[in-house]
């Protein structure tokens, strides 16, 4: 499988460690109650079809990436740095 | 009609015109007291045990393509009790001794063969740990032994003994366990069930539950609505999307595991043996192929297909541990659909809504897991409460901190 890194251009996979969906991005803090800490911690929508997921790149730059994925057909749709992801996020907060 | 001699040699002289279908292709009926979803393995035996050991006779499988089409189409066949933790041994002990029993409690061959399945051990610690693992598995009734290297030498010279990097030390050994083949244990339990009255429906997706006021009353299906008292979901790799359908979330991801087959050659191994310094596993086959695998390709997917990272991964395991297999020519790979939990561990339990339960969470070991899995699942659905040998398979487990990490891992499914 290729990412197509932002930076760096197309990598193997191999050179990154799988972290999981990117929906952890978004922590809960201790004010949503153990139950949403819970969900965040162990639940997954694990879906068929396109999936965010967060991958690190371990033996290259050590990034963060947001890829979008087709889970059934394992196409790469979409690679974002994830610290873009976030900045993104936290301004439509603001 | 019973599978023995006499009836060889009886249909044998009328032109075999006279053999039967191994099961009914069943139509649907409008409703049943109990449905299975899934009809791999586990779903299968689930049904099987319903009606031989609880009297149930109105249920019907569930499988959207043909029985034993996915995992159970496609493992490695290994079958062993070689569990550590309290919540898991037993349970892997009870499967053994069904597995003991099997082929004349269903009166059909599934080429079990107890050649043995030994793990390799390359430090004093993993020593240590492989006597500790012994033990547990004396205490649950089951057989474990502890060869040193002398034995391990003399019993099973294909190994590299000289190799200074994983030097082998010693290896635990259990002889009960073995390899069955996968296909037939499938067709066994179908043949079985569907004798006692079980309606095996294949080419029957379920599309949906019917849930009202958190109650589950039957399911829709692509050959139409069907009713029943209890549905149990029992579909491995699918479970996420399958229980989605029923608005529910679950501690579990589908990853891909692949598995390889070699060429056929001259009988080369005695036993199914595991490499201790890396993730790989291996037997030979009854036509010479060796059967092997390890790695997972660790991220979500239903592709049912790895990249090739791993197959260089599995093959420097395999030429690390048994440097003849080096010479040996890759016939087949492929890949399955695997329901990893995030602590390993598997749940047989009902779901918050009243009248649907589930099975699932198996990560890569379900093969050995299915006649207990099918006698524990039955059970829960039968009594309403869990086996004793499946009484910690909780899916509240999460919520509670009960969790079963048997790897000693953490509870991540990456980490399994």
């Amino acid at each position: 499988m290729i990412i197509d890194h932002p930076l760096l251009g197309p990598r193997d996979s191999a050179e990154f460690t799988y972290f999981g969906a990117a929906t952890l991005m978004d922590r809960p803090t201790p004010e949503d109650g153990p139950k949403a800490m819970h969900d965040y911690v162990y639940l997954r929508d694990n879906p068929v079809g396109l999936h965010r997921e967060l991958w690190y790149h371990a033996q290259g730059d050590r990034s963060w990436l947001v890829v979008t994925r087709d889970t059934m057909t394992q196409v790469i749709t979409h690679v974002e740095l994830a610290r873009d992801v976030a900045t993104a996020k936290a301004g439509c907060r603001s | 009609m019973k599978y023995n001699a006499w009836n060889i040699f009886r249909q044998g002289l009328t032109g075999n015109r006279g053999w039967k279908e191994a099961w009914r292709k069943a139509e649907p009926k409008p409703e049943y007291d109990i449905i299975v979803v899934g009809g791999g393995g586990h779903g299968v035996a689930t049904a099987y045990y319903l009606a031989a050991k609880h009297g149930k006779h109105r249920v019907a499988v569930l499988e959207k393509g043909w029985i034993g089409g996915g995992n159970a189409g496609r493992n490695t066949t290994i079958v062993r009790s070689n569990y550590l933790l309290p919540g898991n041994q037993p349970f892997y002990e009870l499967s053994m001794k069904l597995w003991e029993g099997l082929e004349q409690e269903l009166n059909y061959n599934v080429m079990m063969s107890q050649r043995g399945m030994l793990n390799l051990l390359h430090s004093d610690a993993q020593r240590d740990a492989g006597a500790r693992r012994a033990n547990a598995m004396i205490m649950s009734g089951a057989d474990g032994a502890l060869l040193d290297r002398d034995e391990l030498e003399q019993n099973y010279p294909f190994l590299d003994f000289d190799n200074a990097r994983f030097p082998i030390k010693a290896g635990l050994l259990q002889r009960r366990a073995g390899t069955a083949r996968h296909d037939a244990v499938v067709w066994g339990y179908a043949r079985a069930a569907d004798q006692l009255g079980v309606d095996i429906i294949e080419n029957c997706e379920v599309t949906g539950f019917q849930i009202t006021d958190g109650h589950c009353t039957g399911v829709e299906t692509s050959r139409g609505p069907i009713k029943a008292a209890k549905t149990a979901v029992c579909v491995a790799g699918s479970s996420g999307r399958v229980l989605a359908m029923a608005g529910m979330r679950l501690p579990i991801e589908s990853f891909a595991l692949q598995a390889f087959v070699s060429e056929g050659l001259k009988p080369v191994l005695p036993t199914a043996f595991s490499f201790g310094a890396g993730h790989f596993y291996v037997s030979q086959s009854d036509k010479g192929g060796l059967v092997f695998g390890g790695d997972l390709d660790a991220y979500n997917t239903y592709a049912q297909r790895g990249s090739l990272d791993i197959v260089q991964d599995v093959a420097e395991c395999a030429v690390a541990v048994m440097p003849s297999i080096g010479r040996a020519r890759l016939l087949r790979s492929w890949g399955g659909l695997m329901d990893m939990s995030m602590d390993g561990s598997p749940f047989i339990d009902q779901t918050h809504i009243d009248g649907l339960y589930f099975n699932g969470g198996w990560c890569y070991g379900g093969f050995k897991a299915t006649p207990a899995s099918g006698f524990c699942y039955a059970h829960f659905l039968a009594t309403d409460r869990p086996h004793p040998v499946a009484a910690e398979y909780r899916l509240d487990r999460t919520m509670s901190g009960a969790m079963i990490d048997e790897k000693g891992q953490g509870a991540h499914p990456n980490r399994h």
